[in-house]
């Protein structure tokens, strides 16, 4: 049992930690955010040549063959930092669906573009009725010759407006919510056919909502097994939600961090604010509820080896409930004890509070986790 | 990062796991089971078995009959011992008048007391609270006063748990009225027997006699009583209270709790139907041991970060186990009441040596419930623990 990061990942975290020290206060961040699709192409650069963005690849395919831990390390740095950059749907979900489950061919294709900064990927997943359900697919894909036609319709694409490529969930059979049938493609975001309708999100970033109408793509299109493609969905959007996790962890962190600075130094009353004992509690809850997630955001983590996948996705959902429950009280509190300040979009609080909020309507919330864990039985 | 125990602890686990499932006391562990109070003998009983097998005192130095266990053995051993259940080892003997003595007490006072709590032969209380000093212990009232070689000790003490019971009391009294607060504090070892000493039972909420006050008028005390040096007292206590981080937040015994209450909504119906198929209990149910399962990581946390760094400097997340811990038990009580509804209203007559003993499991419920409300008060209040996290953690 050990908690402690070995030698490489401890430096990894401060090498990331150093970056975006240097170059993602909240002044620059408002900068990259006018930039094309809401993110700087400048800062991509950085993470690529930093090797940030080739960390889960295998070395033969041009990685550096690292775990769980690390993306937690990243993610964290990158939620410290309210990093706009398509890390989650690039790095940690395309790139997840190619480790796990891509051809040779396949992760010859696509992983060289992503190590290398050159492409940017979205996981077009979300429909109008499927809400929390990943085998809730109305998108069709249809066999044609030795290929794939795609219809349907996306919403709350995460980076889709920029993406070279979409990561696409389509049913190749069976009805709307079979667990079967469901099928992963890649698909070119400039394919004829896809319609692109990209918007900032409420926390800064950006999304699509994508239209597609006959779209064709060719038989090395699909990611695994297109009659089955559940079991991999879920357990890239298990990586993705601990991932999210860990950012949620770093924002919680920077919130705490940044309001028991401001209370420090408002004075009301000729006194510091944080001199009075009611605030002092209420950091004090915070803080607690930061340690919770972090212990969960960590347990998640660990979880991605573990051998049974209901034990993994049960430690996930659990984790996901307790980020879900400790980011609504850190952010809350955060803008209560900052004031009338935290109101402002002119501060950096109120950025963090919707940023923890967006997390947690992510690949389900806090109520439709809890009900994960009740109905497995709970975790004793 | 790796949440997986070693081999070795793995065999250590099993090895506790299988005493405790060998030897605990059936009834002992029934009553624990069903949240009752074993009483005295049944105590002393398990005690004796600890210390036969080498366990009674675990995380003292080996010279005094310690272990040399690692944190994380301490860890596995208390975990198992909660979830058992077996009473936990006897907190103010073990935690924390042992500890202060063999770090602070003369040799005399090594050799005189310290086998006898390591055996149990010596039962022990604490003299801390008064009625007027609770959060606010440093503002403490009874003194001694030295004439000769004696201590003269006048006042009074409160919420002395299991003084019915001991053998012995280690008191905070002040010895130098004139100093300042703190530092007028000396830290005395007194015989229970001691004329001038006045016992008088506490009833709590639950009906249950756990607690007690006790009366010092001129109370003679040996010159010799006197733990380390005049004056220092406030040290040691700080010492006593700072010995124990992680074993408060009772993270084996909460599970162990849930397991009764998984068991028991199985068994009750509601509707047609057990409890346990109520969605809504059920959640509530999950949230608790969600919250469970996060107490339990923030403890490995700090035991792993004990057994790396050395116990020198505490892990900040350490200050969290107290208010979760406390928080989850509570918590826990509460699901119990659910489980169990109108049947919680019975009323088991409690004998005067605190047991009960003669109803079924239903009655011991809802004194569970009201007992469980002490574990957020008890040990610094919660409302200090957040003093604590405002000032060490937060610096505010």
């Amino acid at each position: 049992m050990d908690f402690d990061l070995s030698e490489e990942q401890r430096l990894l975290k401060e090498s990331v930690e150093g970056l975006l020290k240097g170059s993602y206060d909240f002044d620059s961040r408002k900068k990259y955010a006018k930039e094309n699709g809401g993110w700087s192409r400048s800062m991509w650069a950085k993470f690529a040549e930093q090797g940030l963005l080739g960390l889960p690849f295998a070395e033969e395919d041009g990685g550096f063959g690292a775990g769980a831990v690390e993306t937690m390390i990243v993610m964290e740095a990158l939620g410290h930092s309210l990093v706009l950059e398509p890390y989650l749907p690039t790095v940690v979900i395309a790139g997840g669906f190619l480790r796990r489950a891509g051809s040779a061919e396949q992760k010859a294709a696509h992983l060289p573009g992503i190590i290398d900064g050159s492409k940017t990927f979205a996981f077009a997943q979300l429909e109008k009725n499927s809400r929390w359900d990943l085998g809730d697919v109305s998108t069709t894909a249809k066999k044609k010759g030795d290929g794939w036609v795609i219809d349907g319709e996306k919403f709350v694409v995460l980076n889709g407006e920029a993406a070279d490529t979409l990561v696409v969930t389509a049913r190749t059979a069976g009805g709307q919510r079979d667990r079967n049938g469901v099928g992963v493609f890649l698909v070119p975001a400039n394919a004829k056919g896809v319609t692109r309708k990209g918007y900032p999100t409420q926390d800064g970033l950006h999304a699509a909502d994508i239209t597609f109408t006959g779209v064709e793509v060719g038989a090395d299109a699909a990611i695994g097994d297109a009659a089955n493609g559940l079991p991999l969905i879920e357990a890239v959007v298990d990586d993705a939600r601990t991932a999210l996790c860990a950012e949620a962890v770093g924002a919680m962190d920077e919130s705490l961090t940044t309001t028991v600075e401001y209370i420090k130094t408002r004075k009301q009353f000729g006194v510091p604010i944080g001199s009075f004992q009611v605030l002092q509690h209420r950091a004090a809850d915070m803080f607690v509820a930061t340690e919770q997630a972090r212990s969960m955001a960590m347990f998640a983590t660990m979880a991605a080896e573990f051998d049974d996948a209901k034990e993994r996705a049960n430690a996930v959902a659990a984790a996901k409930v307790q980020i879900g429950k400790s980011g609504k009280f850190v952010g809350q509190q955060s803008i209560q004890l900052h004031g009338g300040i935290g109101m402002t979009m002119e501060a950096k609080i109120g950025h963090y509070f919707k940023r923890l909020t967006m997390i947690e309507q992510t690949f389900g919330d806090t109520d439709y986790h809890l009900t994960q864990v009740s109905n497995s039985g709970g975790l004793i | 990062m790796d949440l997986n125990f070693s081999k070795e602890e793995i065999a250590f686990r099993d090895e506790v796991r299988a005493f405790f499932k060998d030897h605990v006391p059936a009834k002992t562990k029934q009553k624990l089971v069903e949240g009752r109070h074993p009483s005295k003998d049944e105590m002393v009983e398990w005690y004796r078995i600890l210390h036969k097998k080498g366990w009674g005192v675990t995380h003292w130095p080996v010279e005094y009959g310690g272990t040399g266990w690692s944190s994380v053995q301490h860890y596995i051993f208390n975990e198992e011992l909660q979830a058992a259940p077996a009473p936990q080892p006897l907190a103010f003997g073990v935690s924390m008048v042992g500890p202060v003595i063999y770090t602070f007490g003369s040799e005399e006072q090594k050799k005189r007391f310290l086998p006898r709590i390591a055996s149990v032969e010596d039962w022990w209380c604490q003299g801390f609270s008064e009625p007027g000093s609770g959060s606010d212990l440093a503002s403490l009232k009874t003194k001694a006063e030295r004439k000769g070689d004696k201590w003269i000790i006048n006042g009074q003490k409160t919420w002395t748990t299991l003084a019915q019971y001991a053998d012995w009391i280690f008191c905070l009294c002040r010895t130098d009225p004139s100093a300042k607060k703190q530092s007028g504090i000396s830290f005395i070892l007194v015989d229970m027997k001691s004329k001038g000493i006045t016992v008088r039972p506490i009833q709590t909420i639950d009906g249950g006699h756990e607690v007690n006050e006790v009366f010092f008028d001129d109370v003679e005390v040996p010159i010799e009583n006197l733990v380390g040096e005049e004056n220092k007292g406030w040290d040691y206590a700080k010492f006593l209270l700072g010995n124990e981080r992680t074993g408060i937040a009772r993270v084996g015994m909460s599970k162990e709790r849930i397991r009764r209450i998984k068991d028991l909504a199985a068994k009750v119906e509601s509707g047609g139907k057990p409890v346990i198929e109520d969605p809504k209990f059920r959640e509530r149910l999950a949230a608790v041991e969600i919250d469970l399962k996060a107490l339990e990581l923030t403890q490995l946390r700090v035991v792993a970060d004990e057994g790396k760094h050395g116990k020198g400097k505490p892990n900040p997340a350490s200050s969290v186990l107290k208010i979760k811990g406390s928080e989850i038990q509570q918590a826990t009580t509460e699901l119990l009441m659910e489980v169990i509804g109108p049947f919680a209203a019975p009323y088991d007559v409690h004998g005067d040596d605190g047991s009960n003993e003669t109803m079924d499991w239903t009655a011991q419920i809802a004194p569970s419930y009201f007992n469980n409300r002490k574990v957020s008060i008890y040990g610094g209040s919660n409302e200090i623990q957040r003093n604590i996290i405002t000032k060490a953690v937060l610096g505010l």
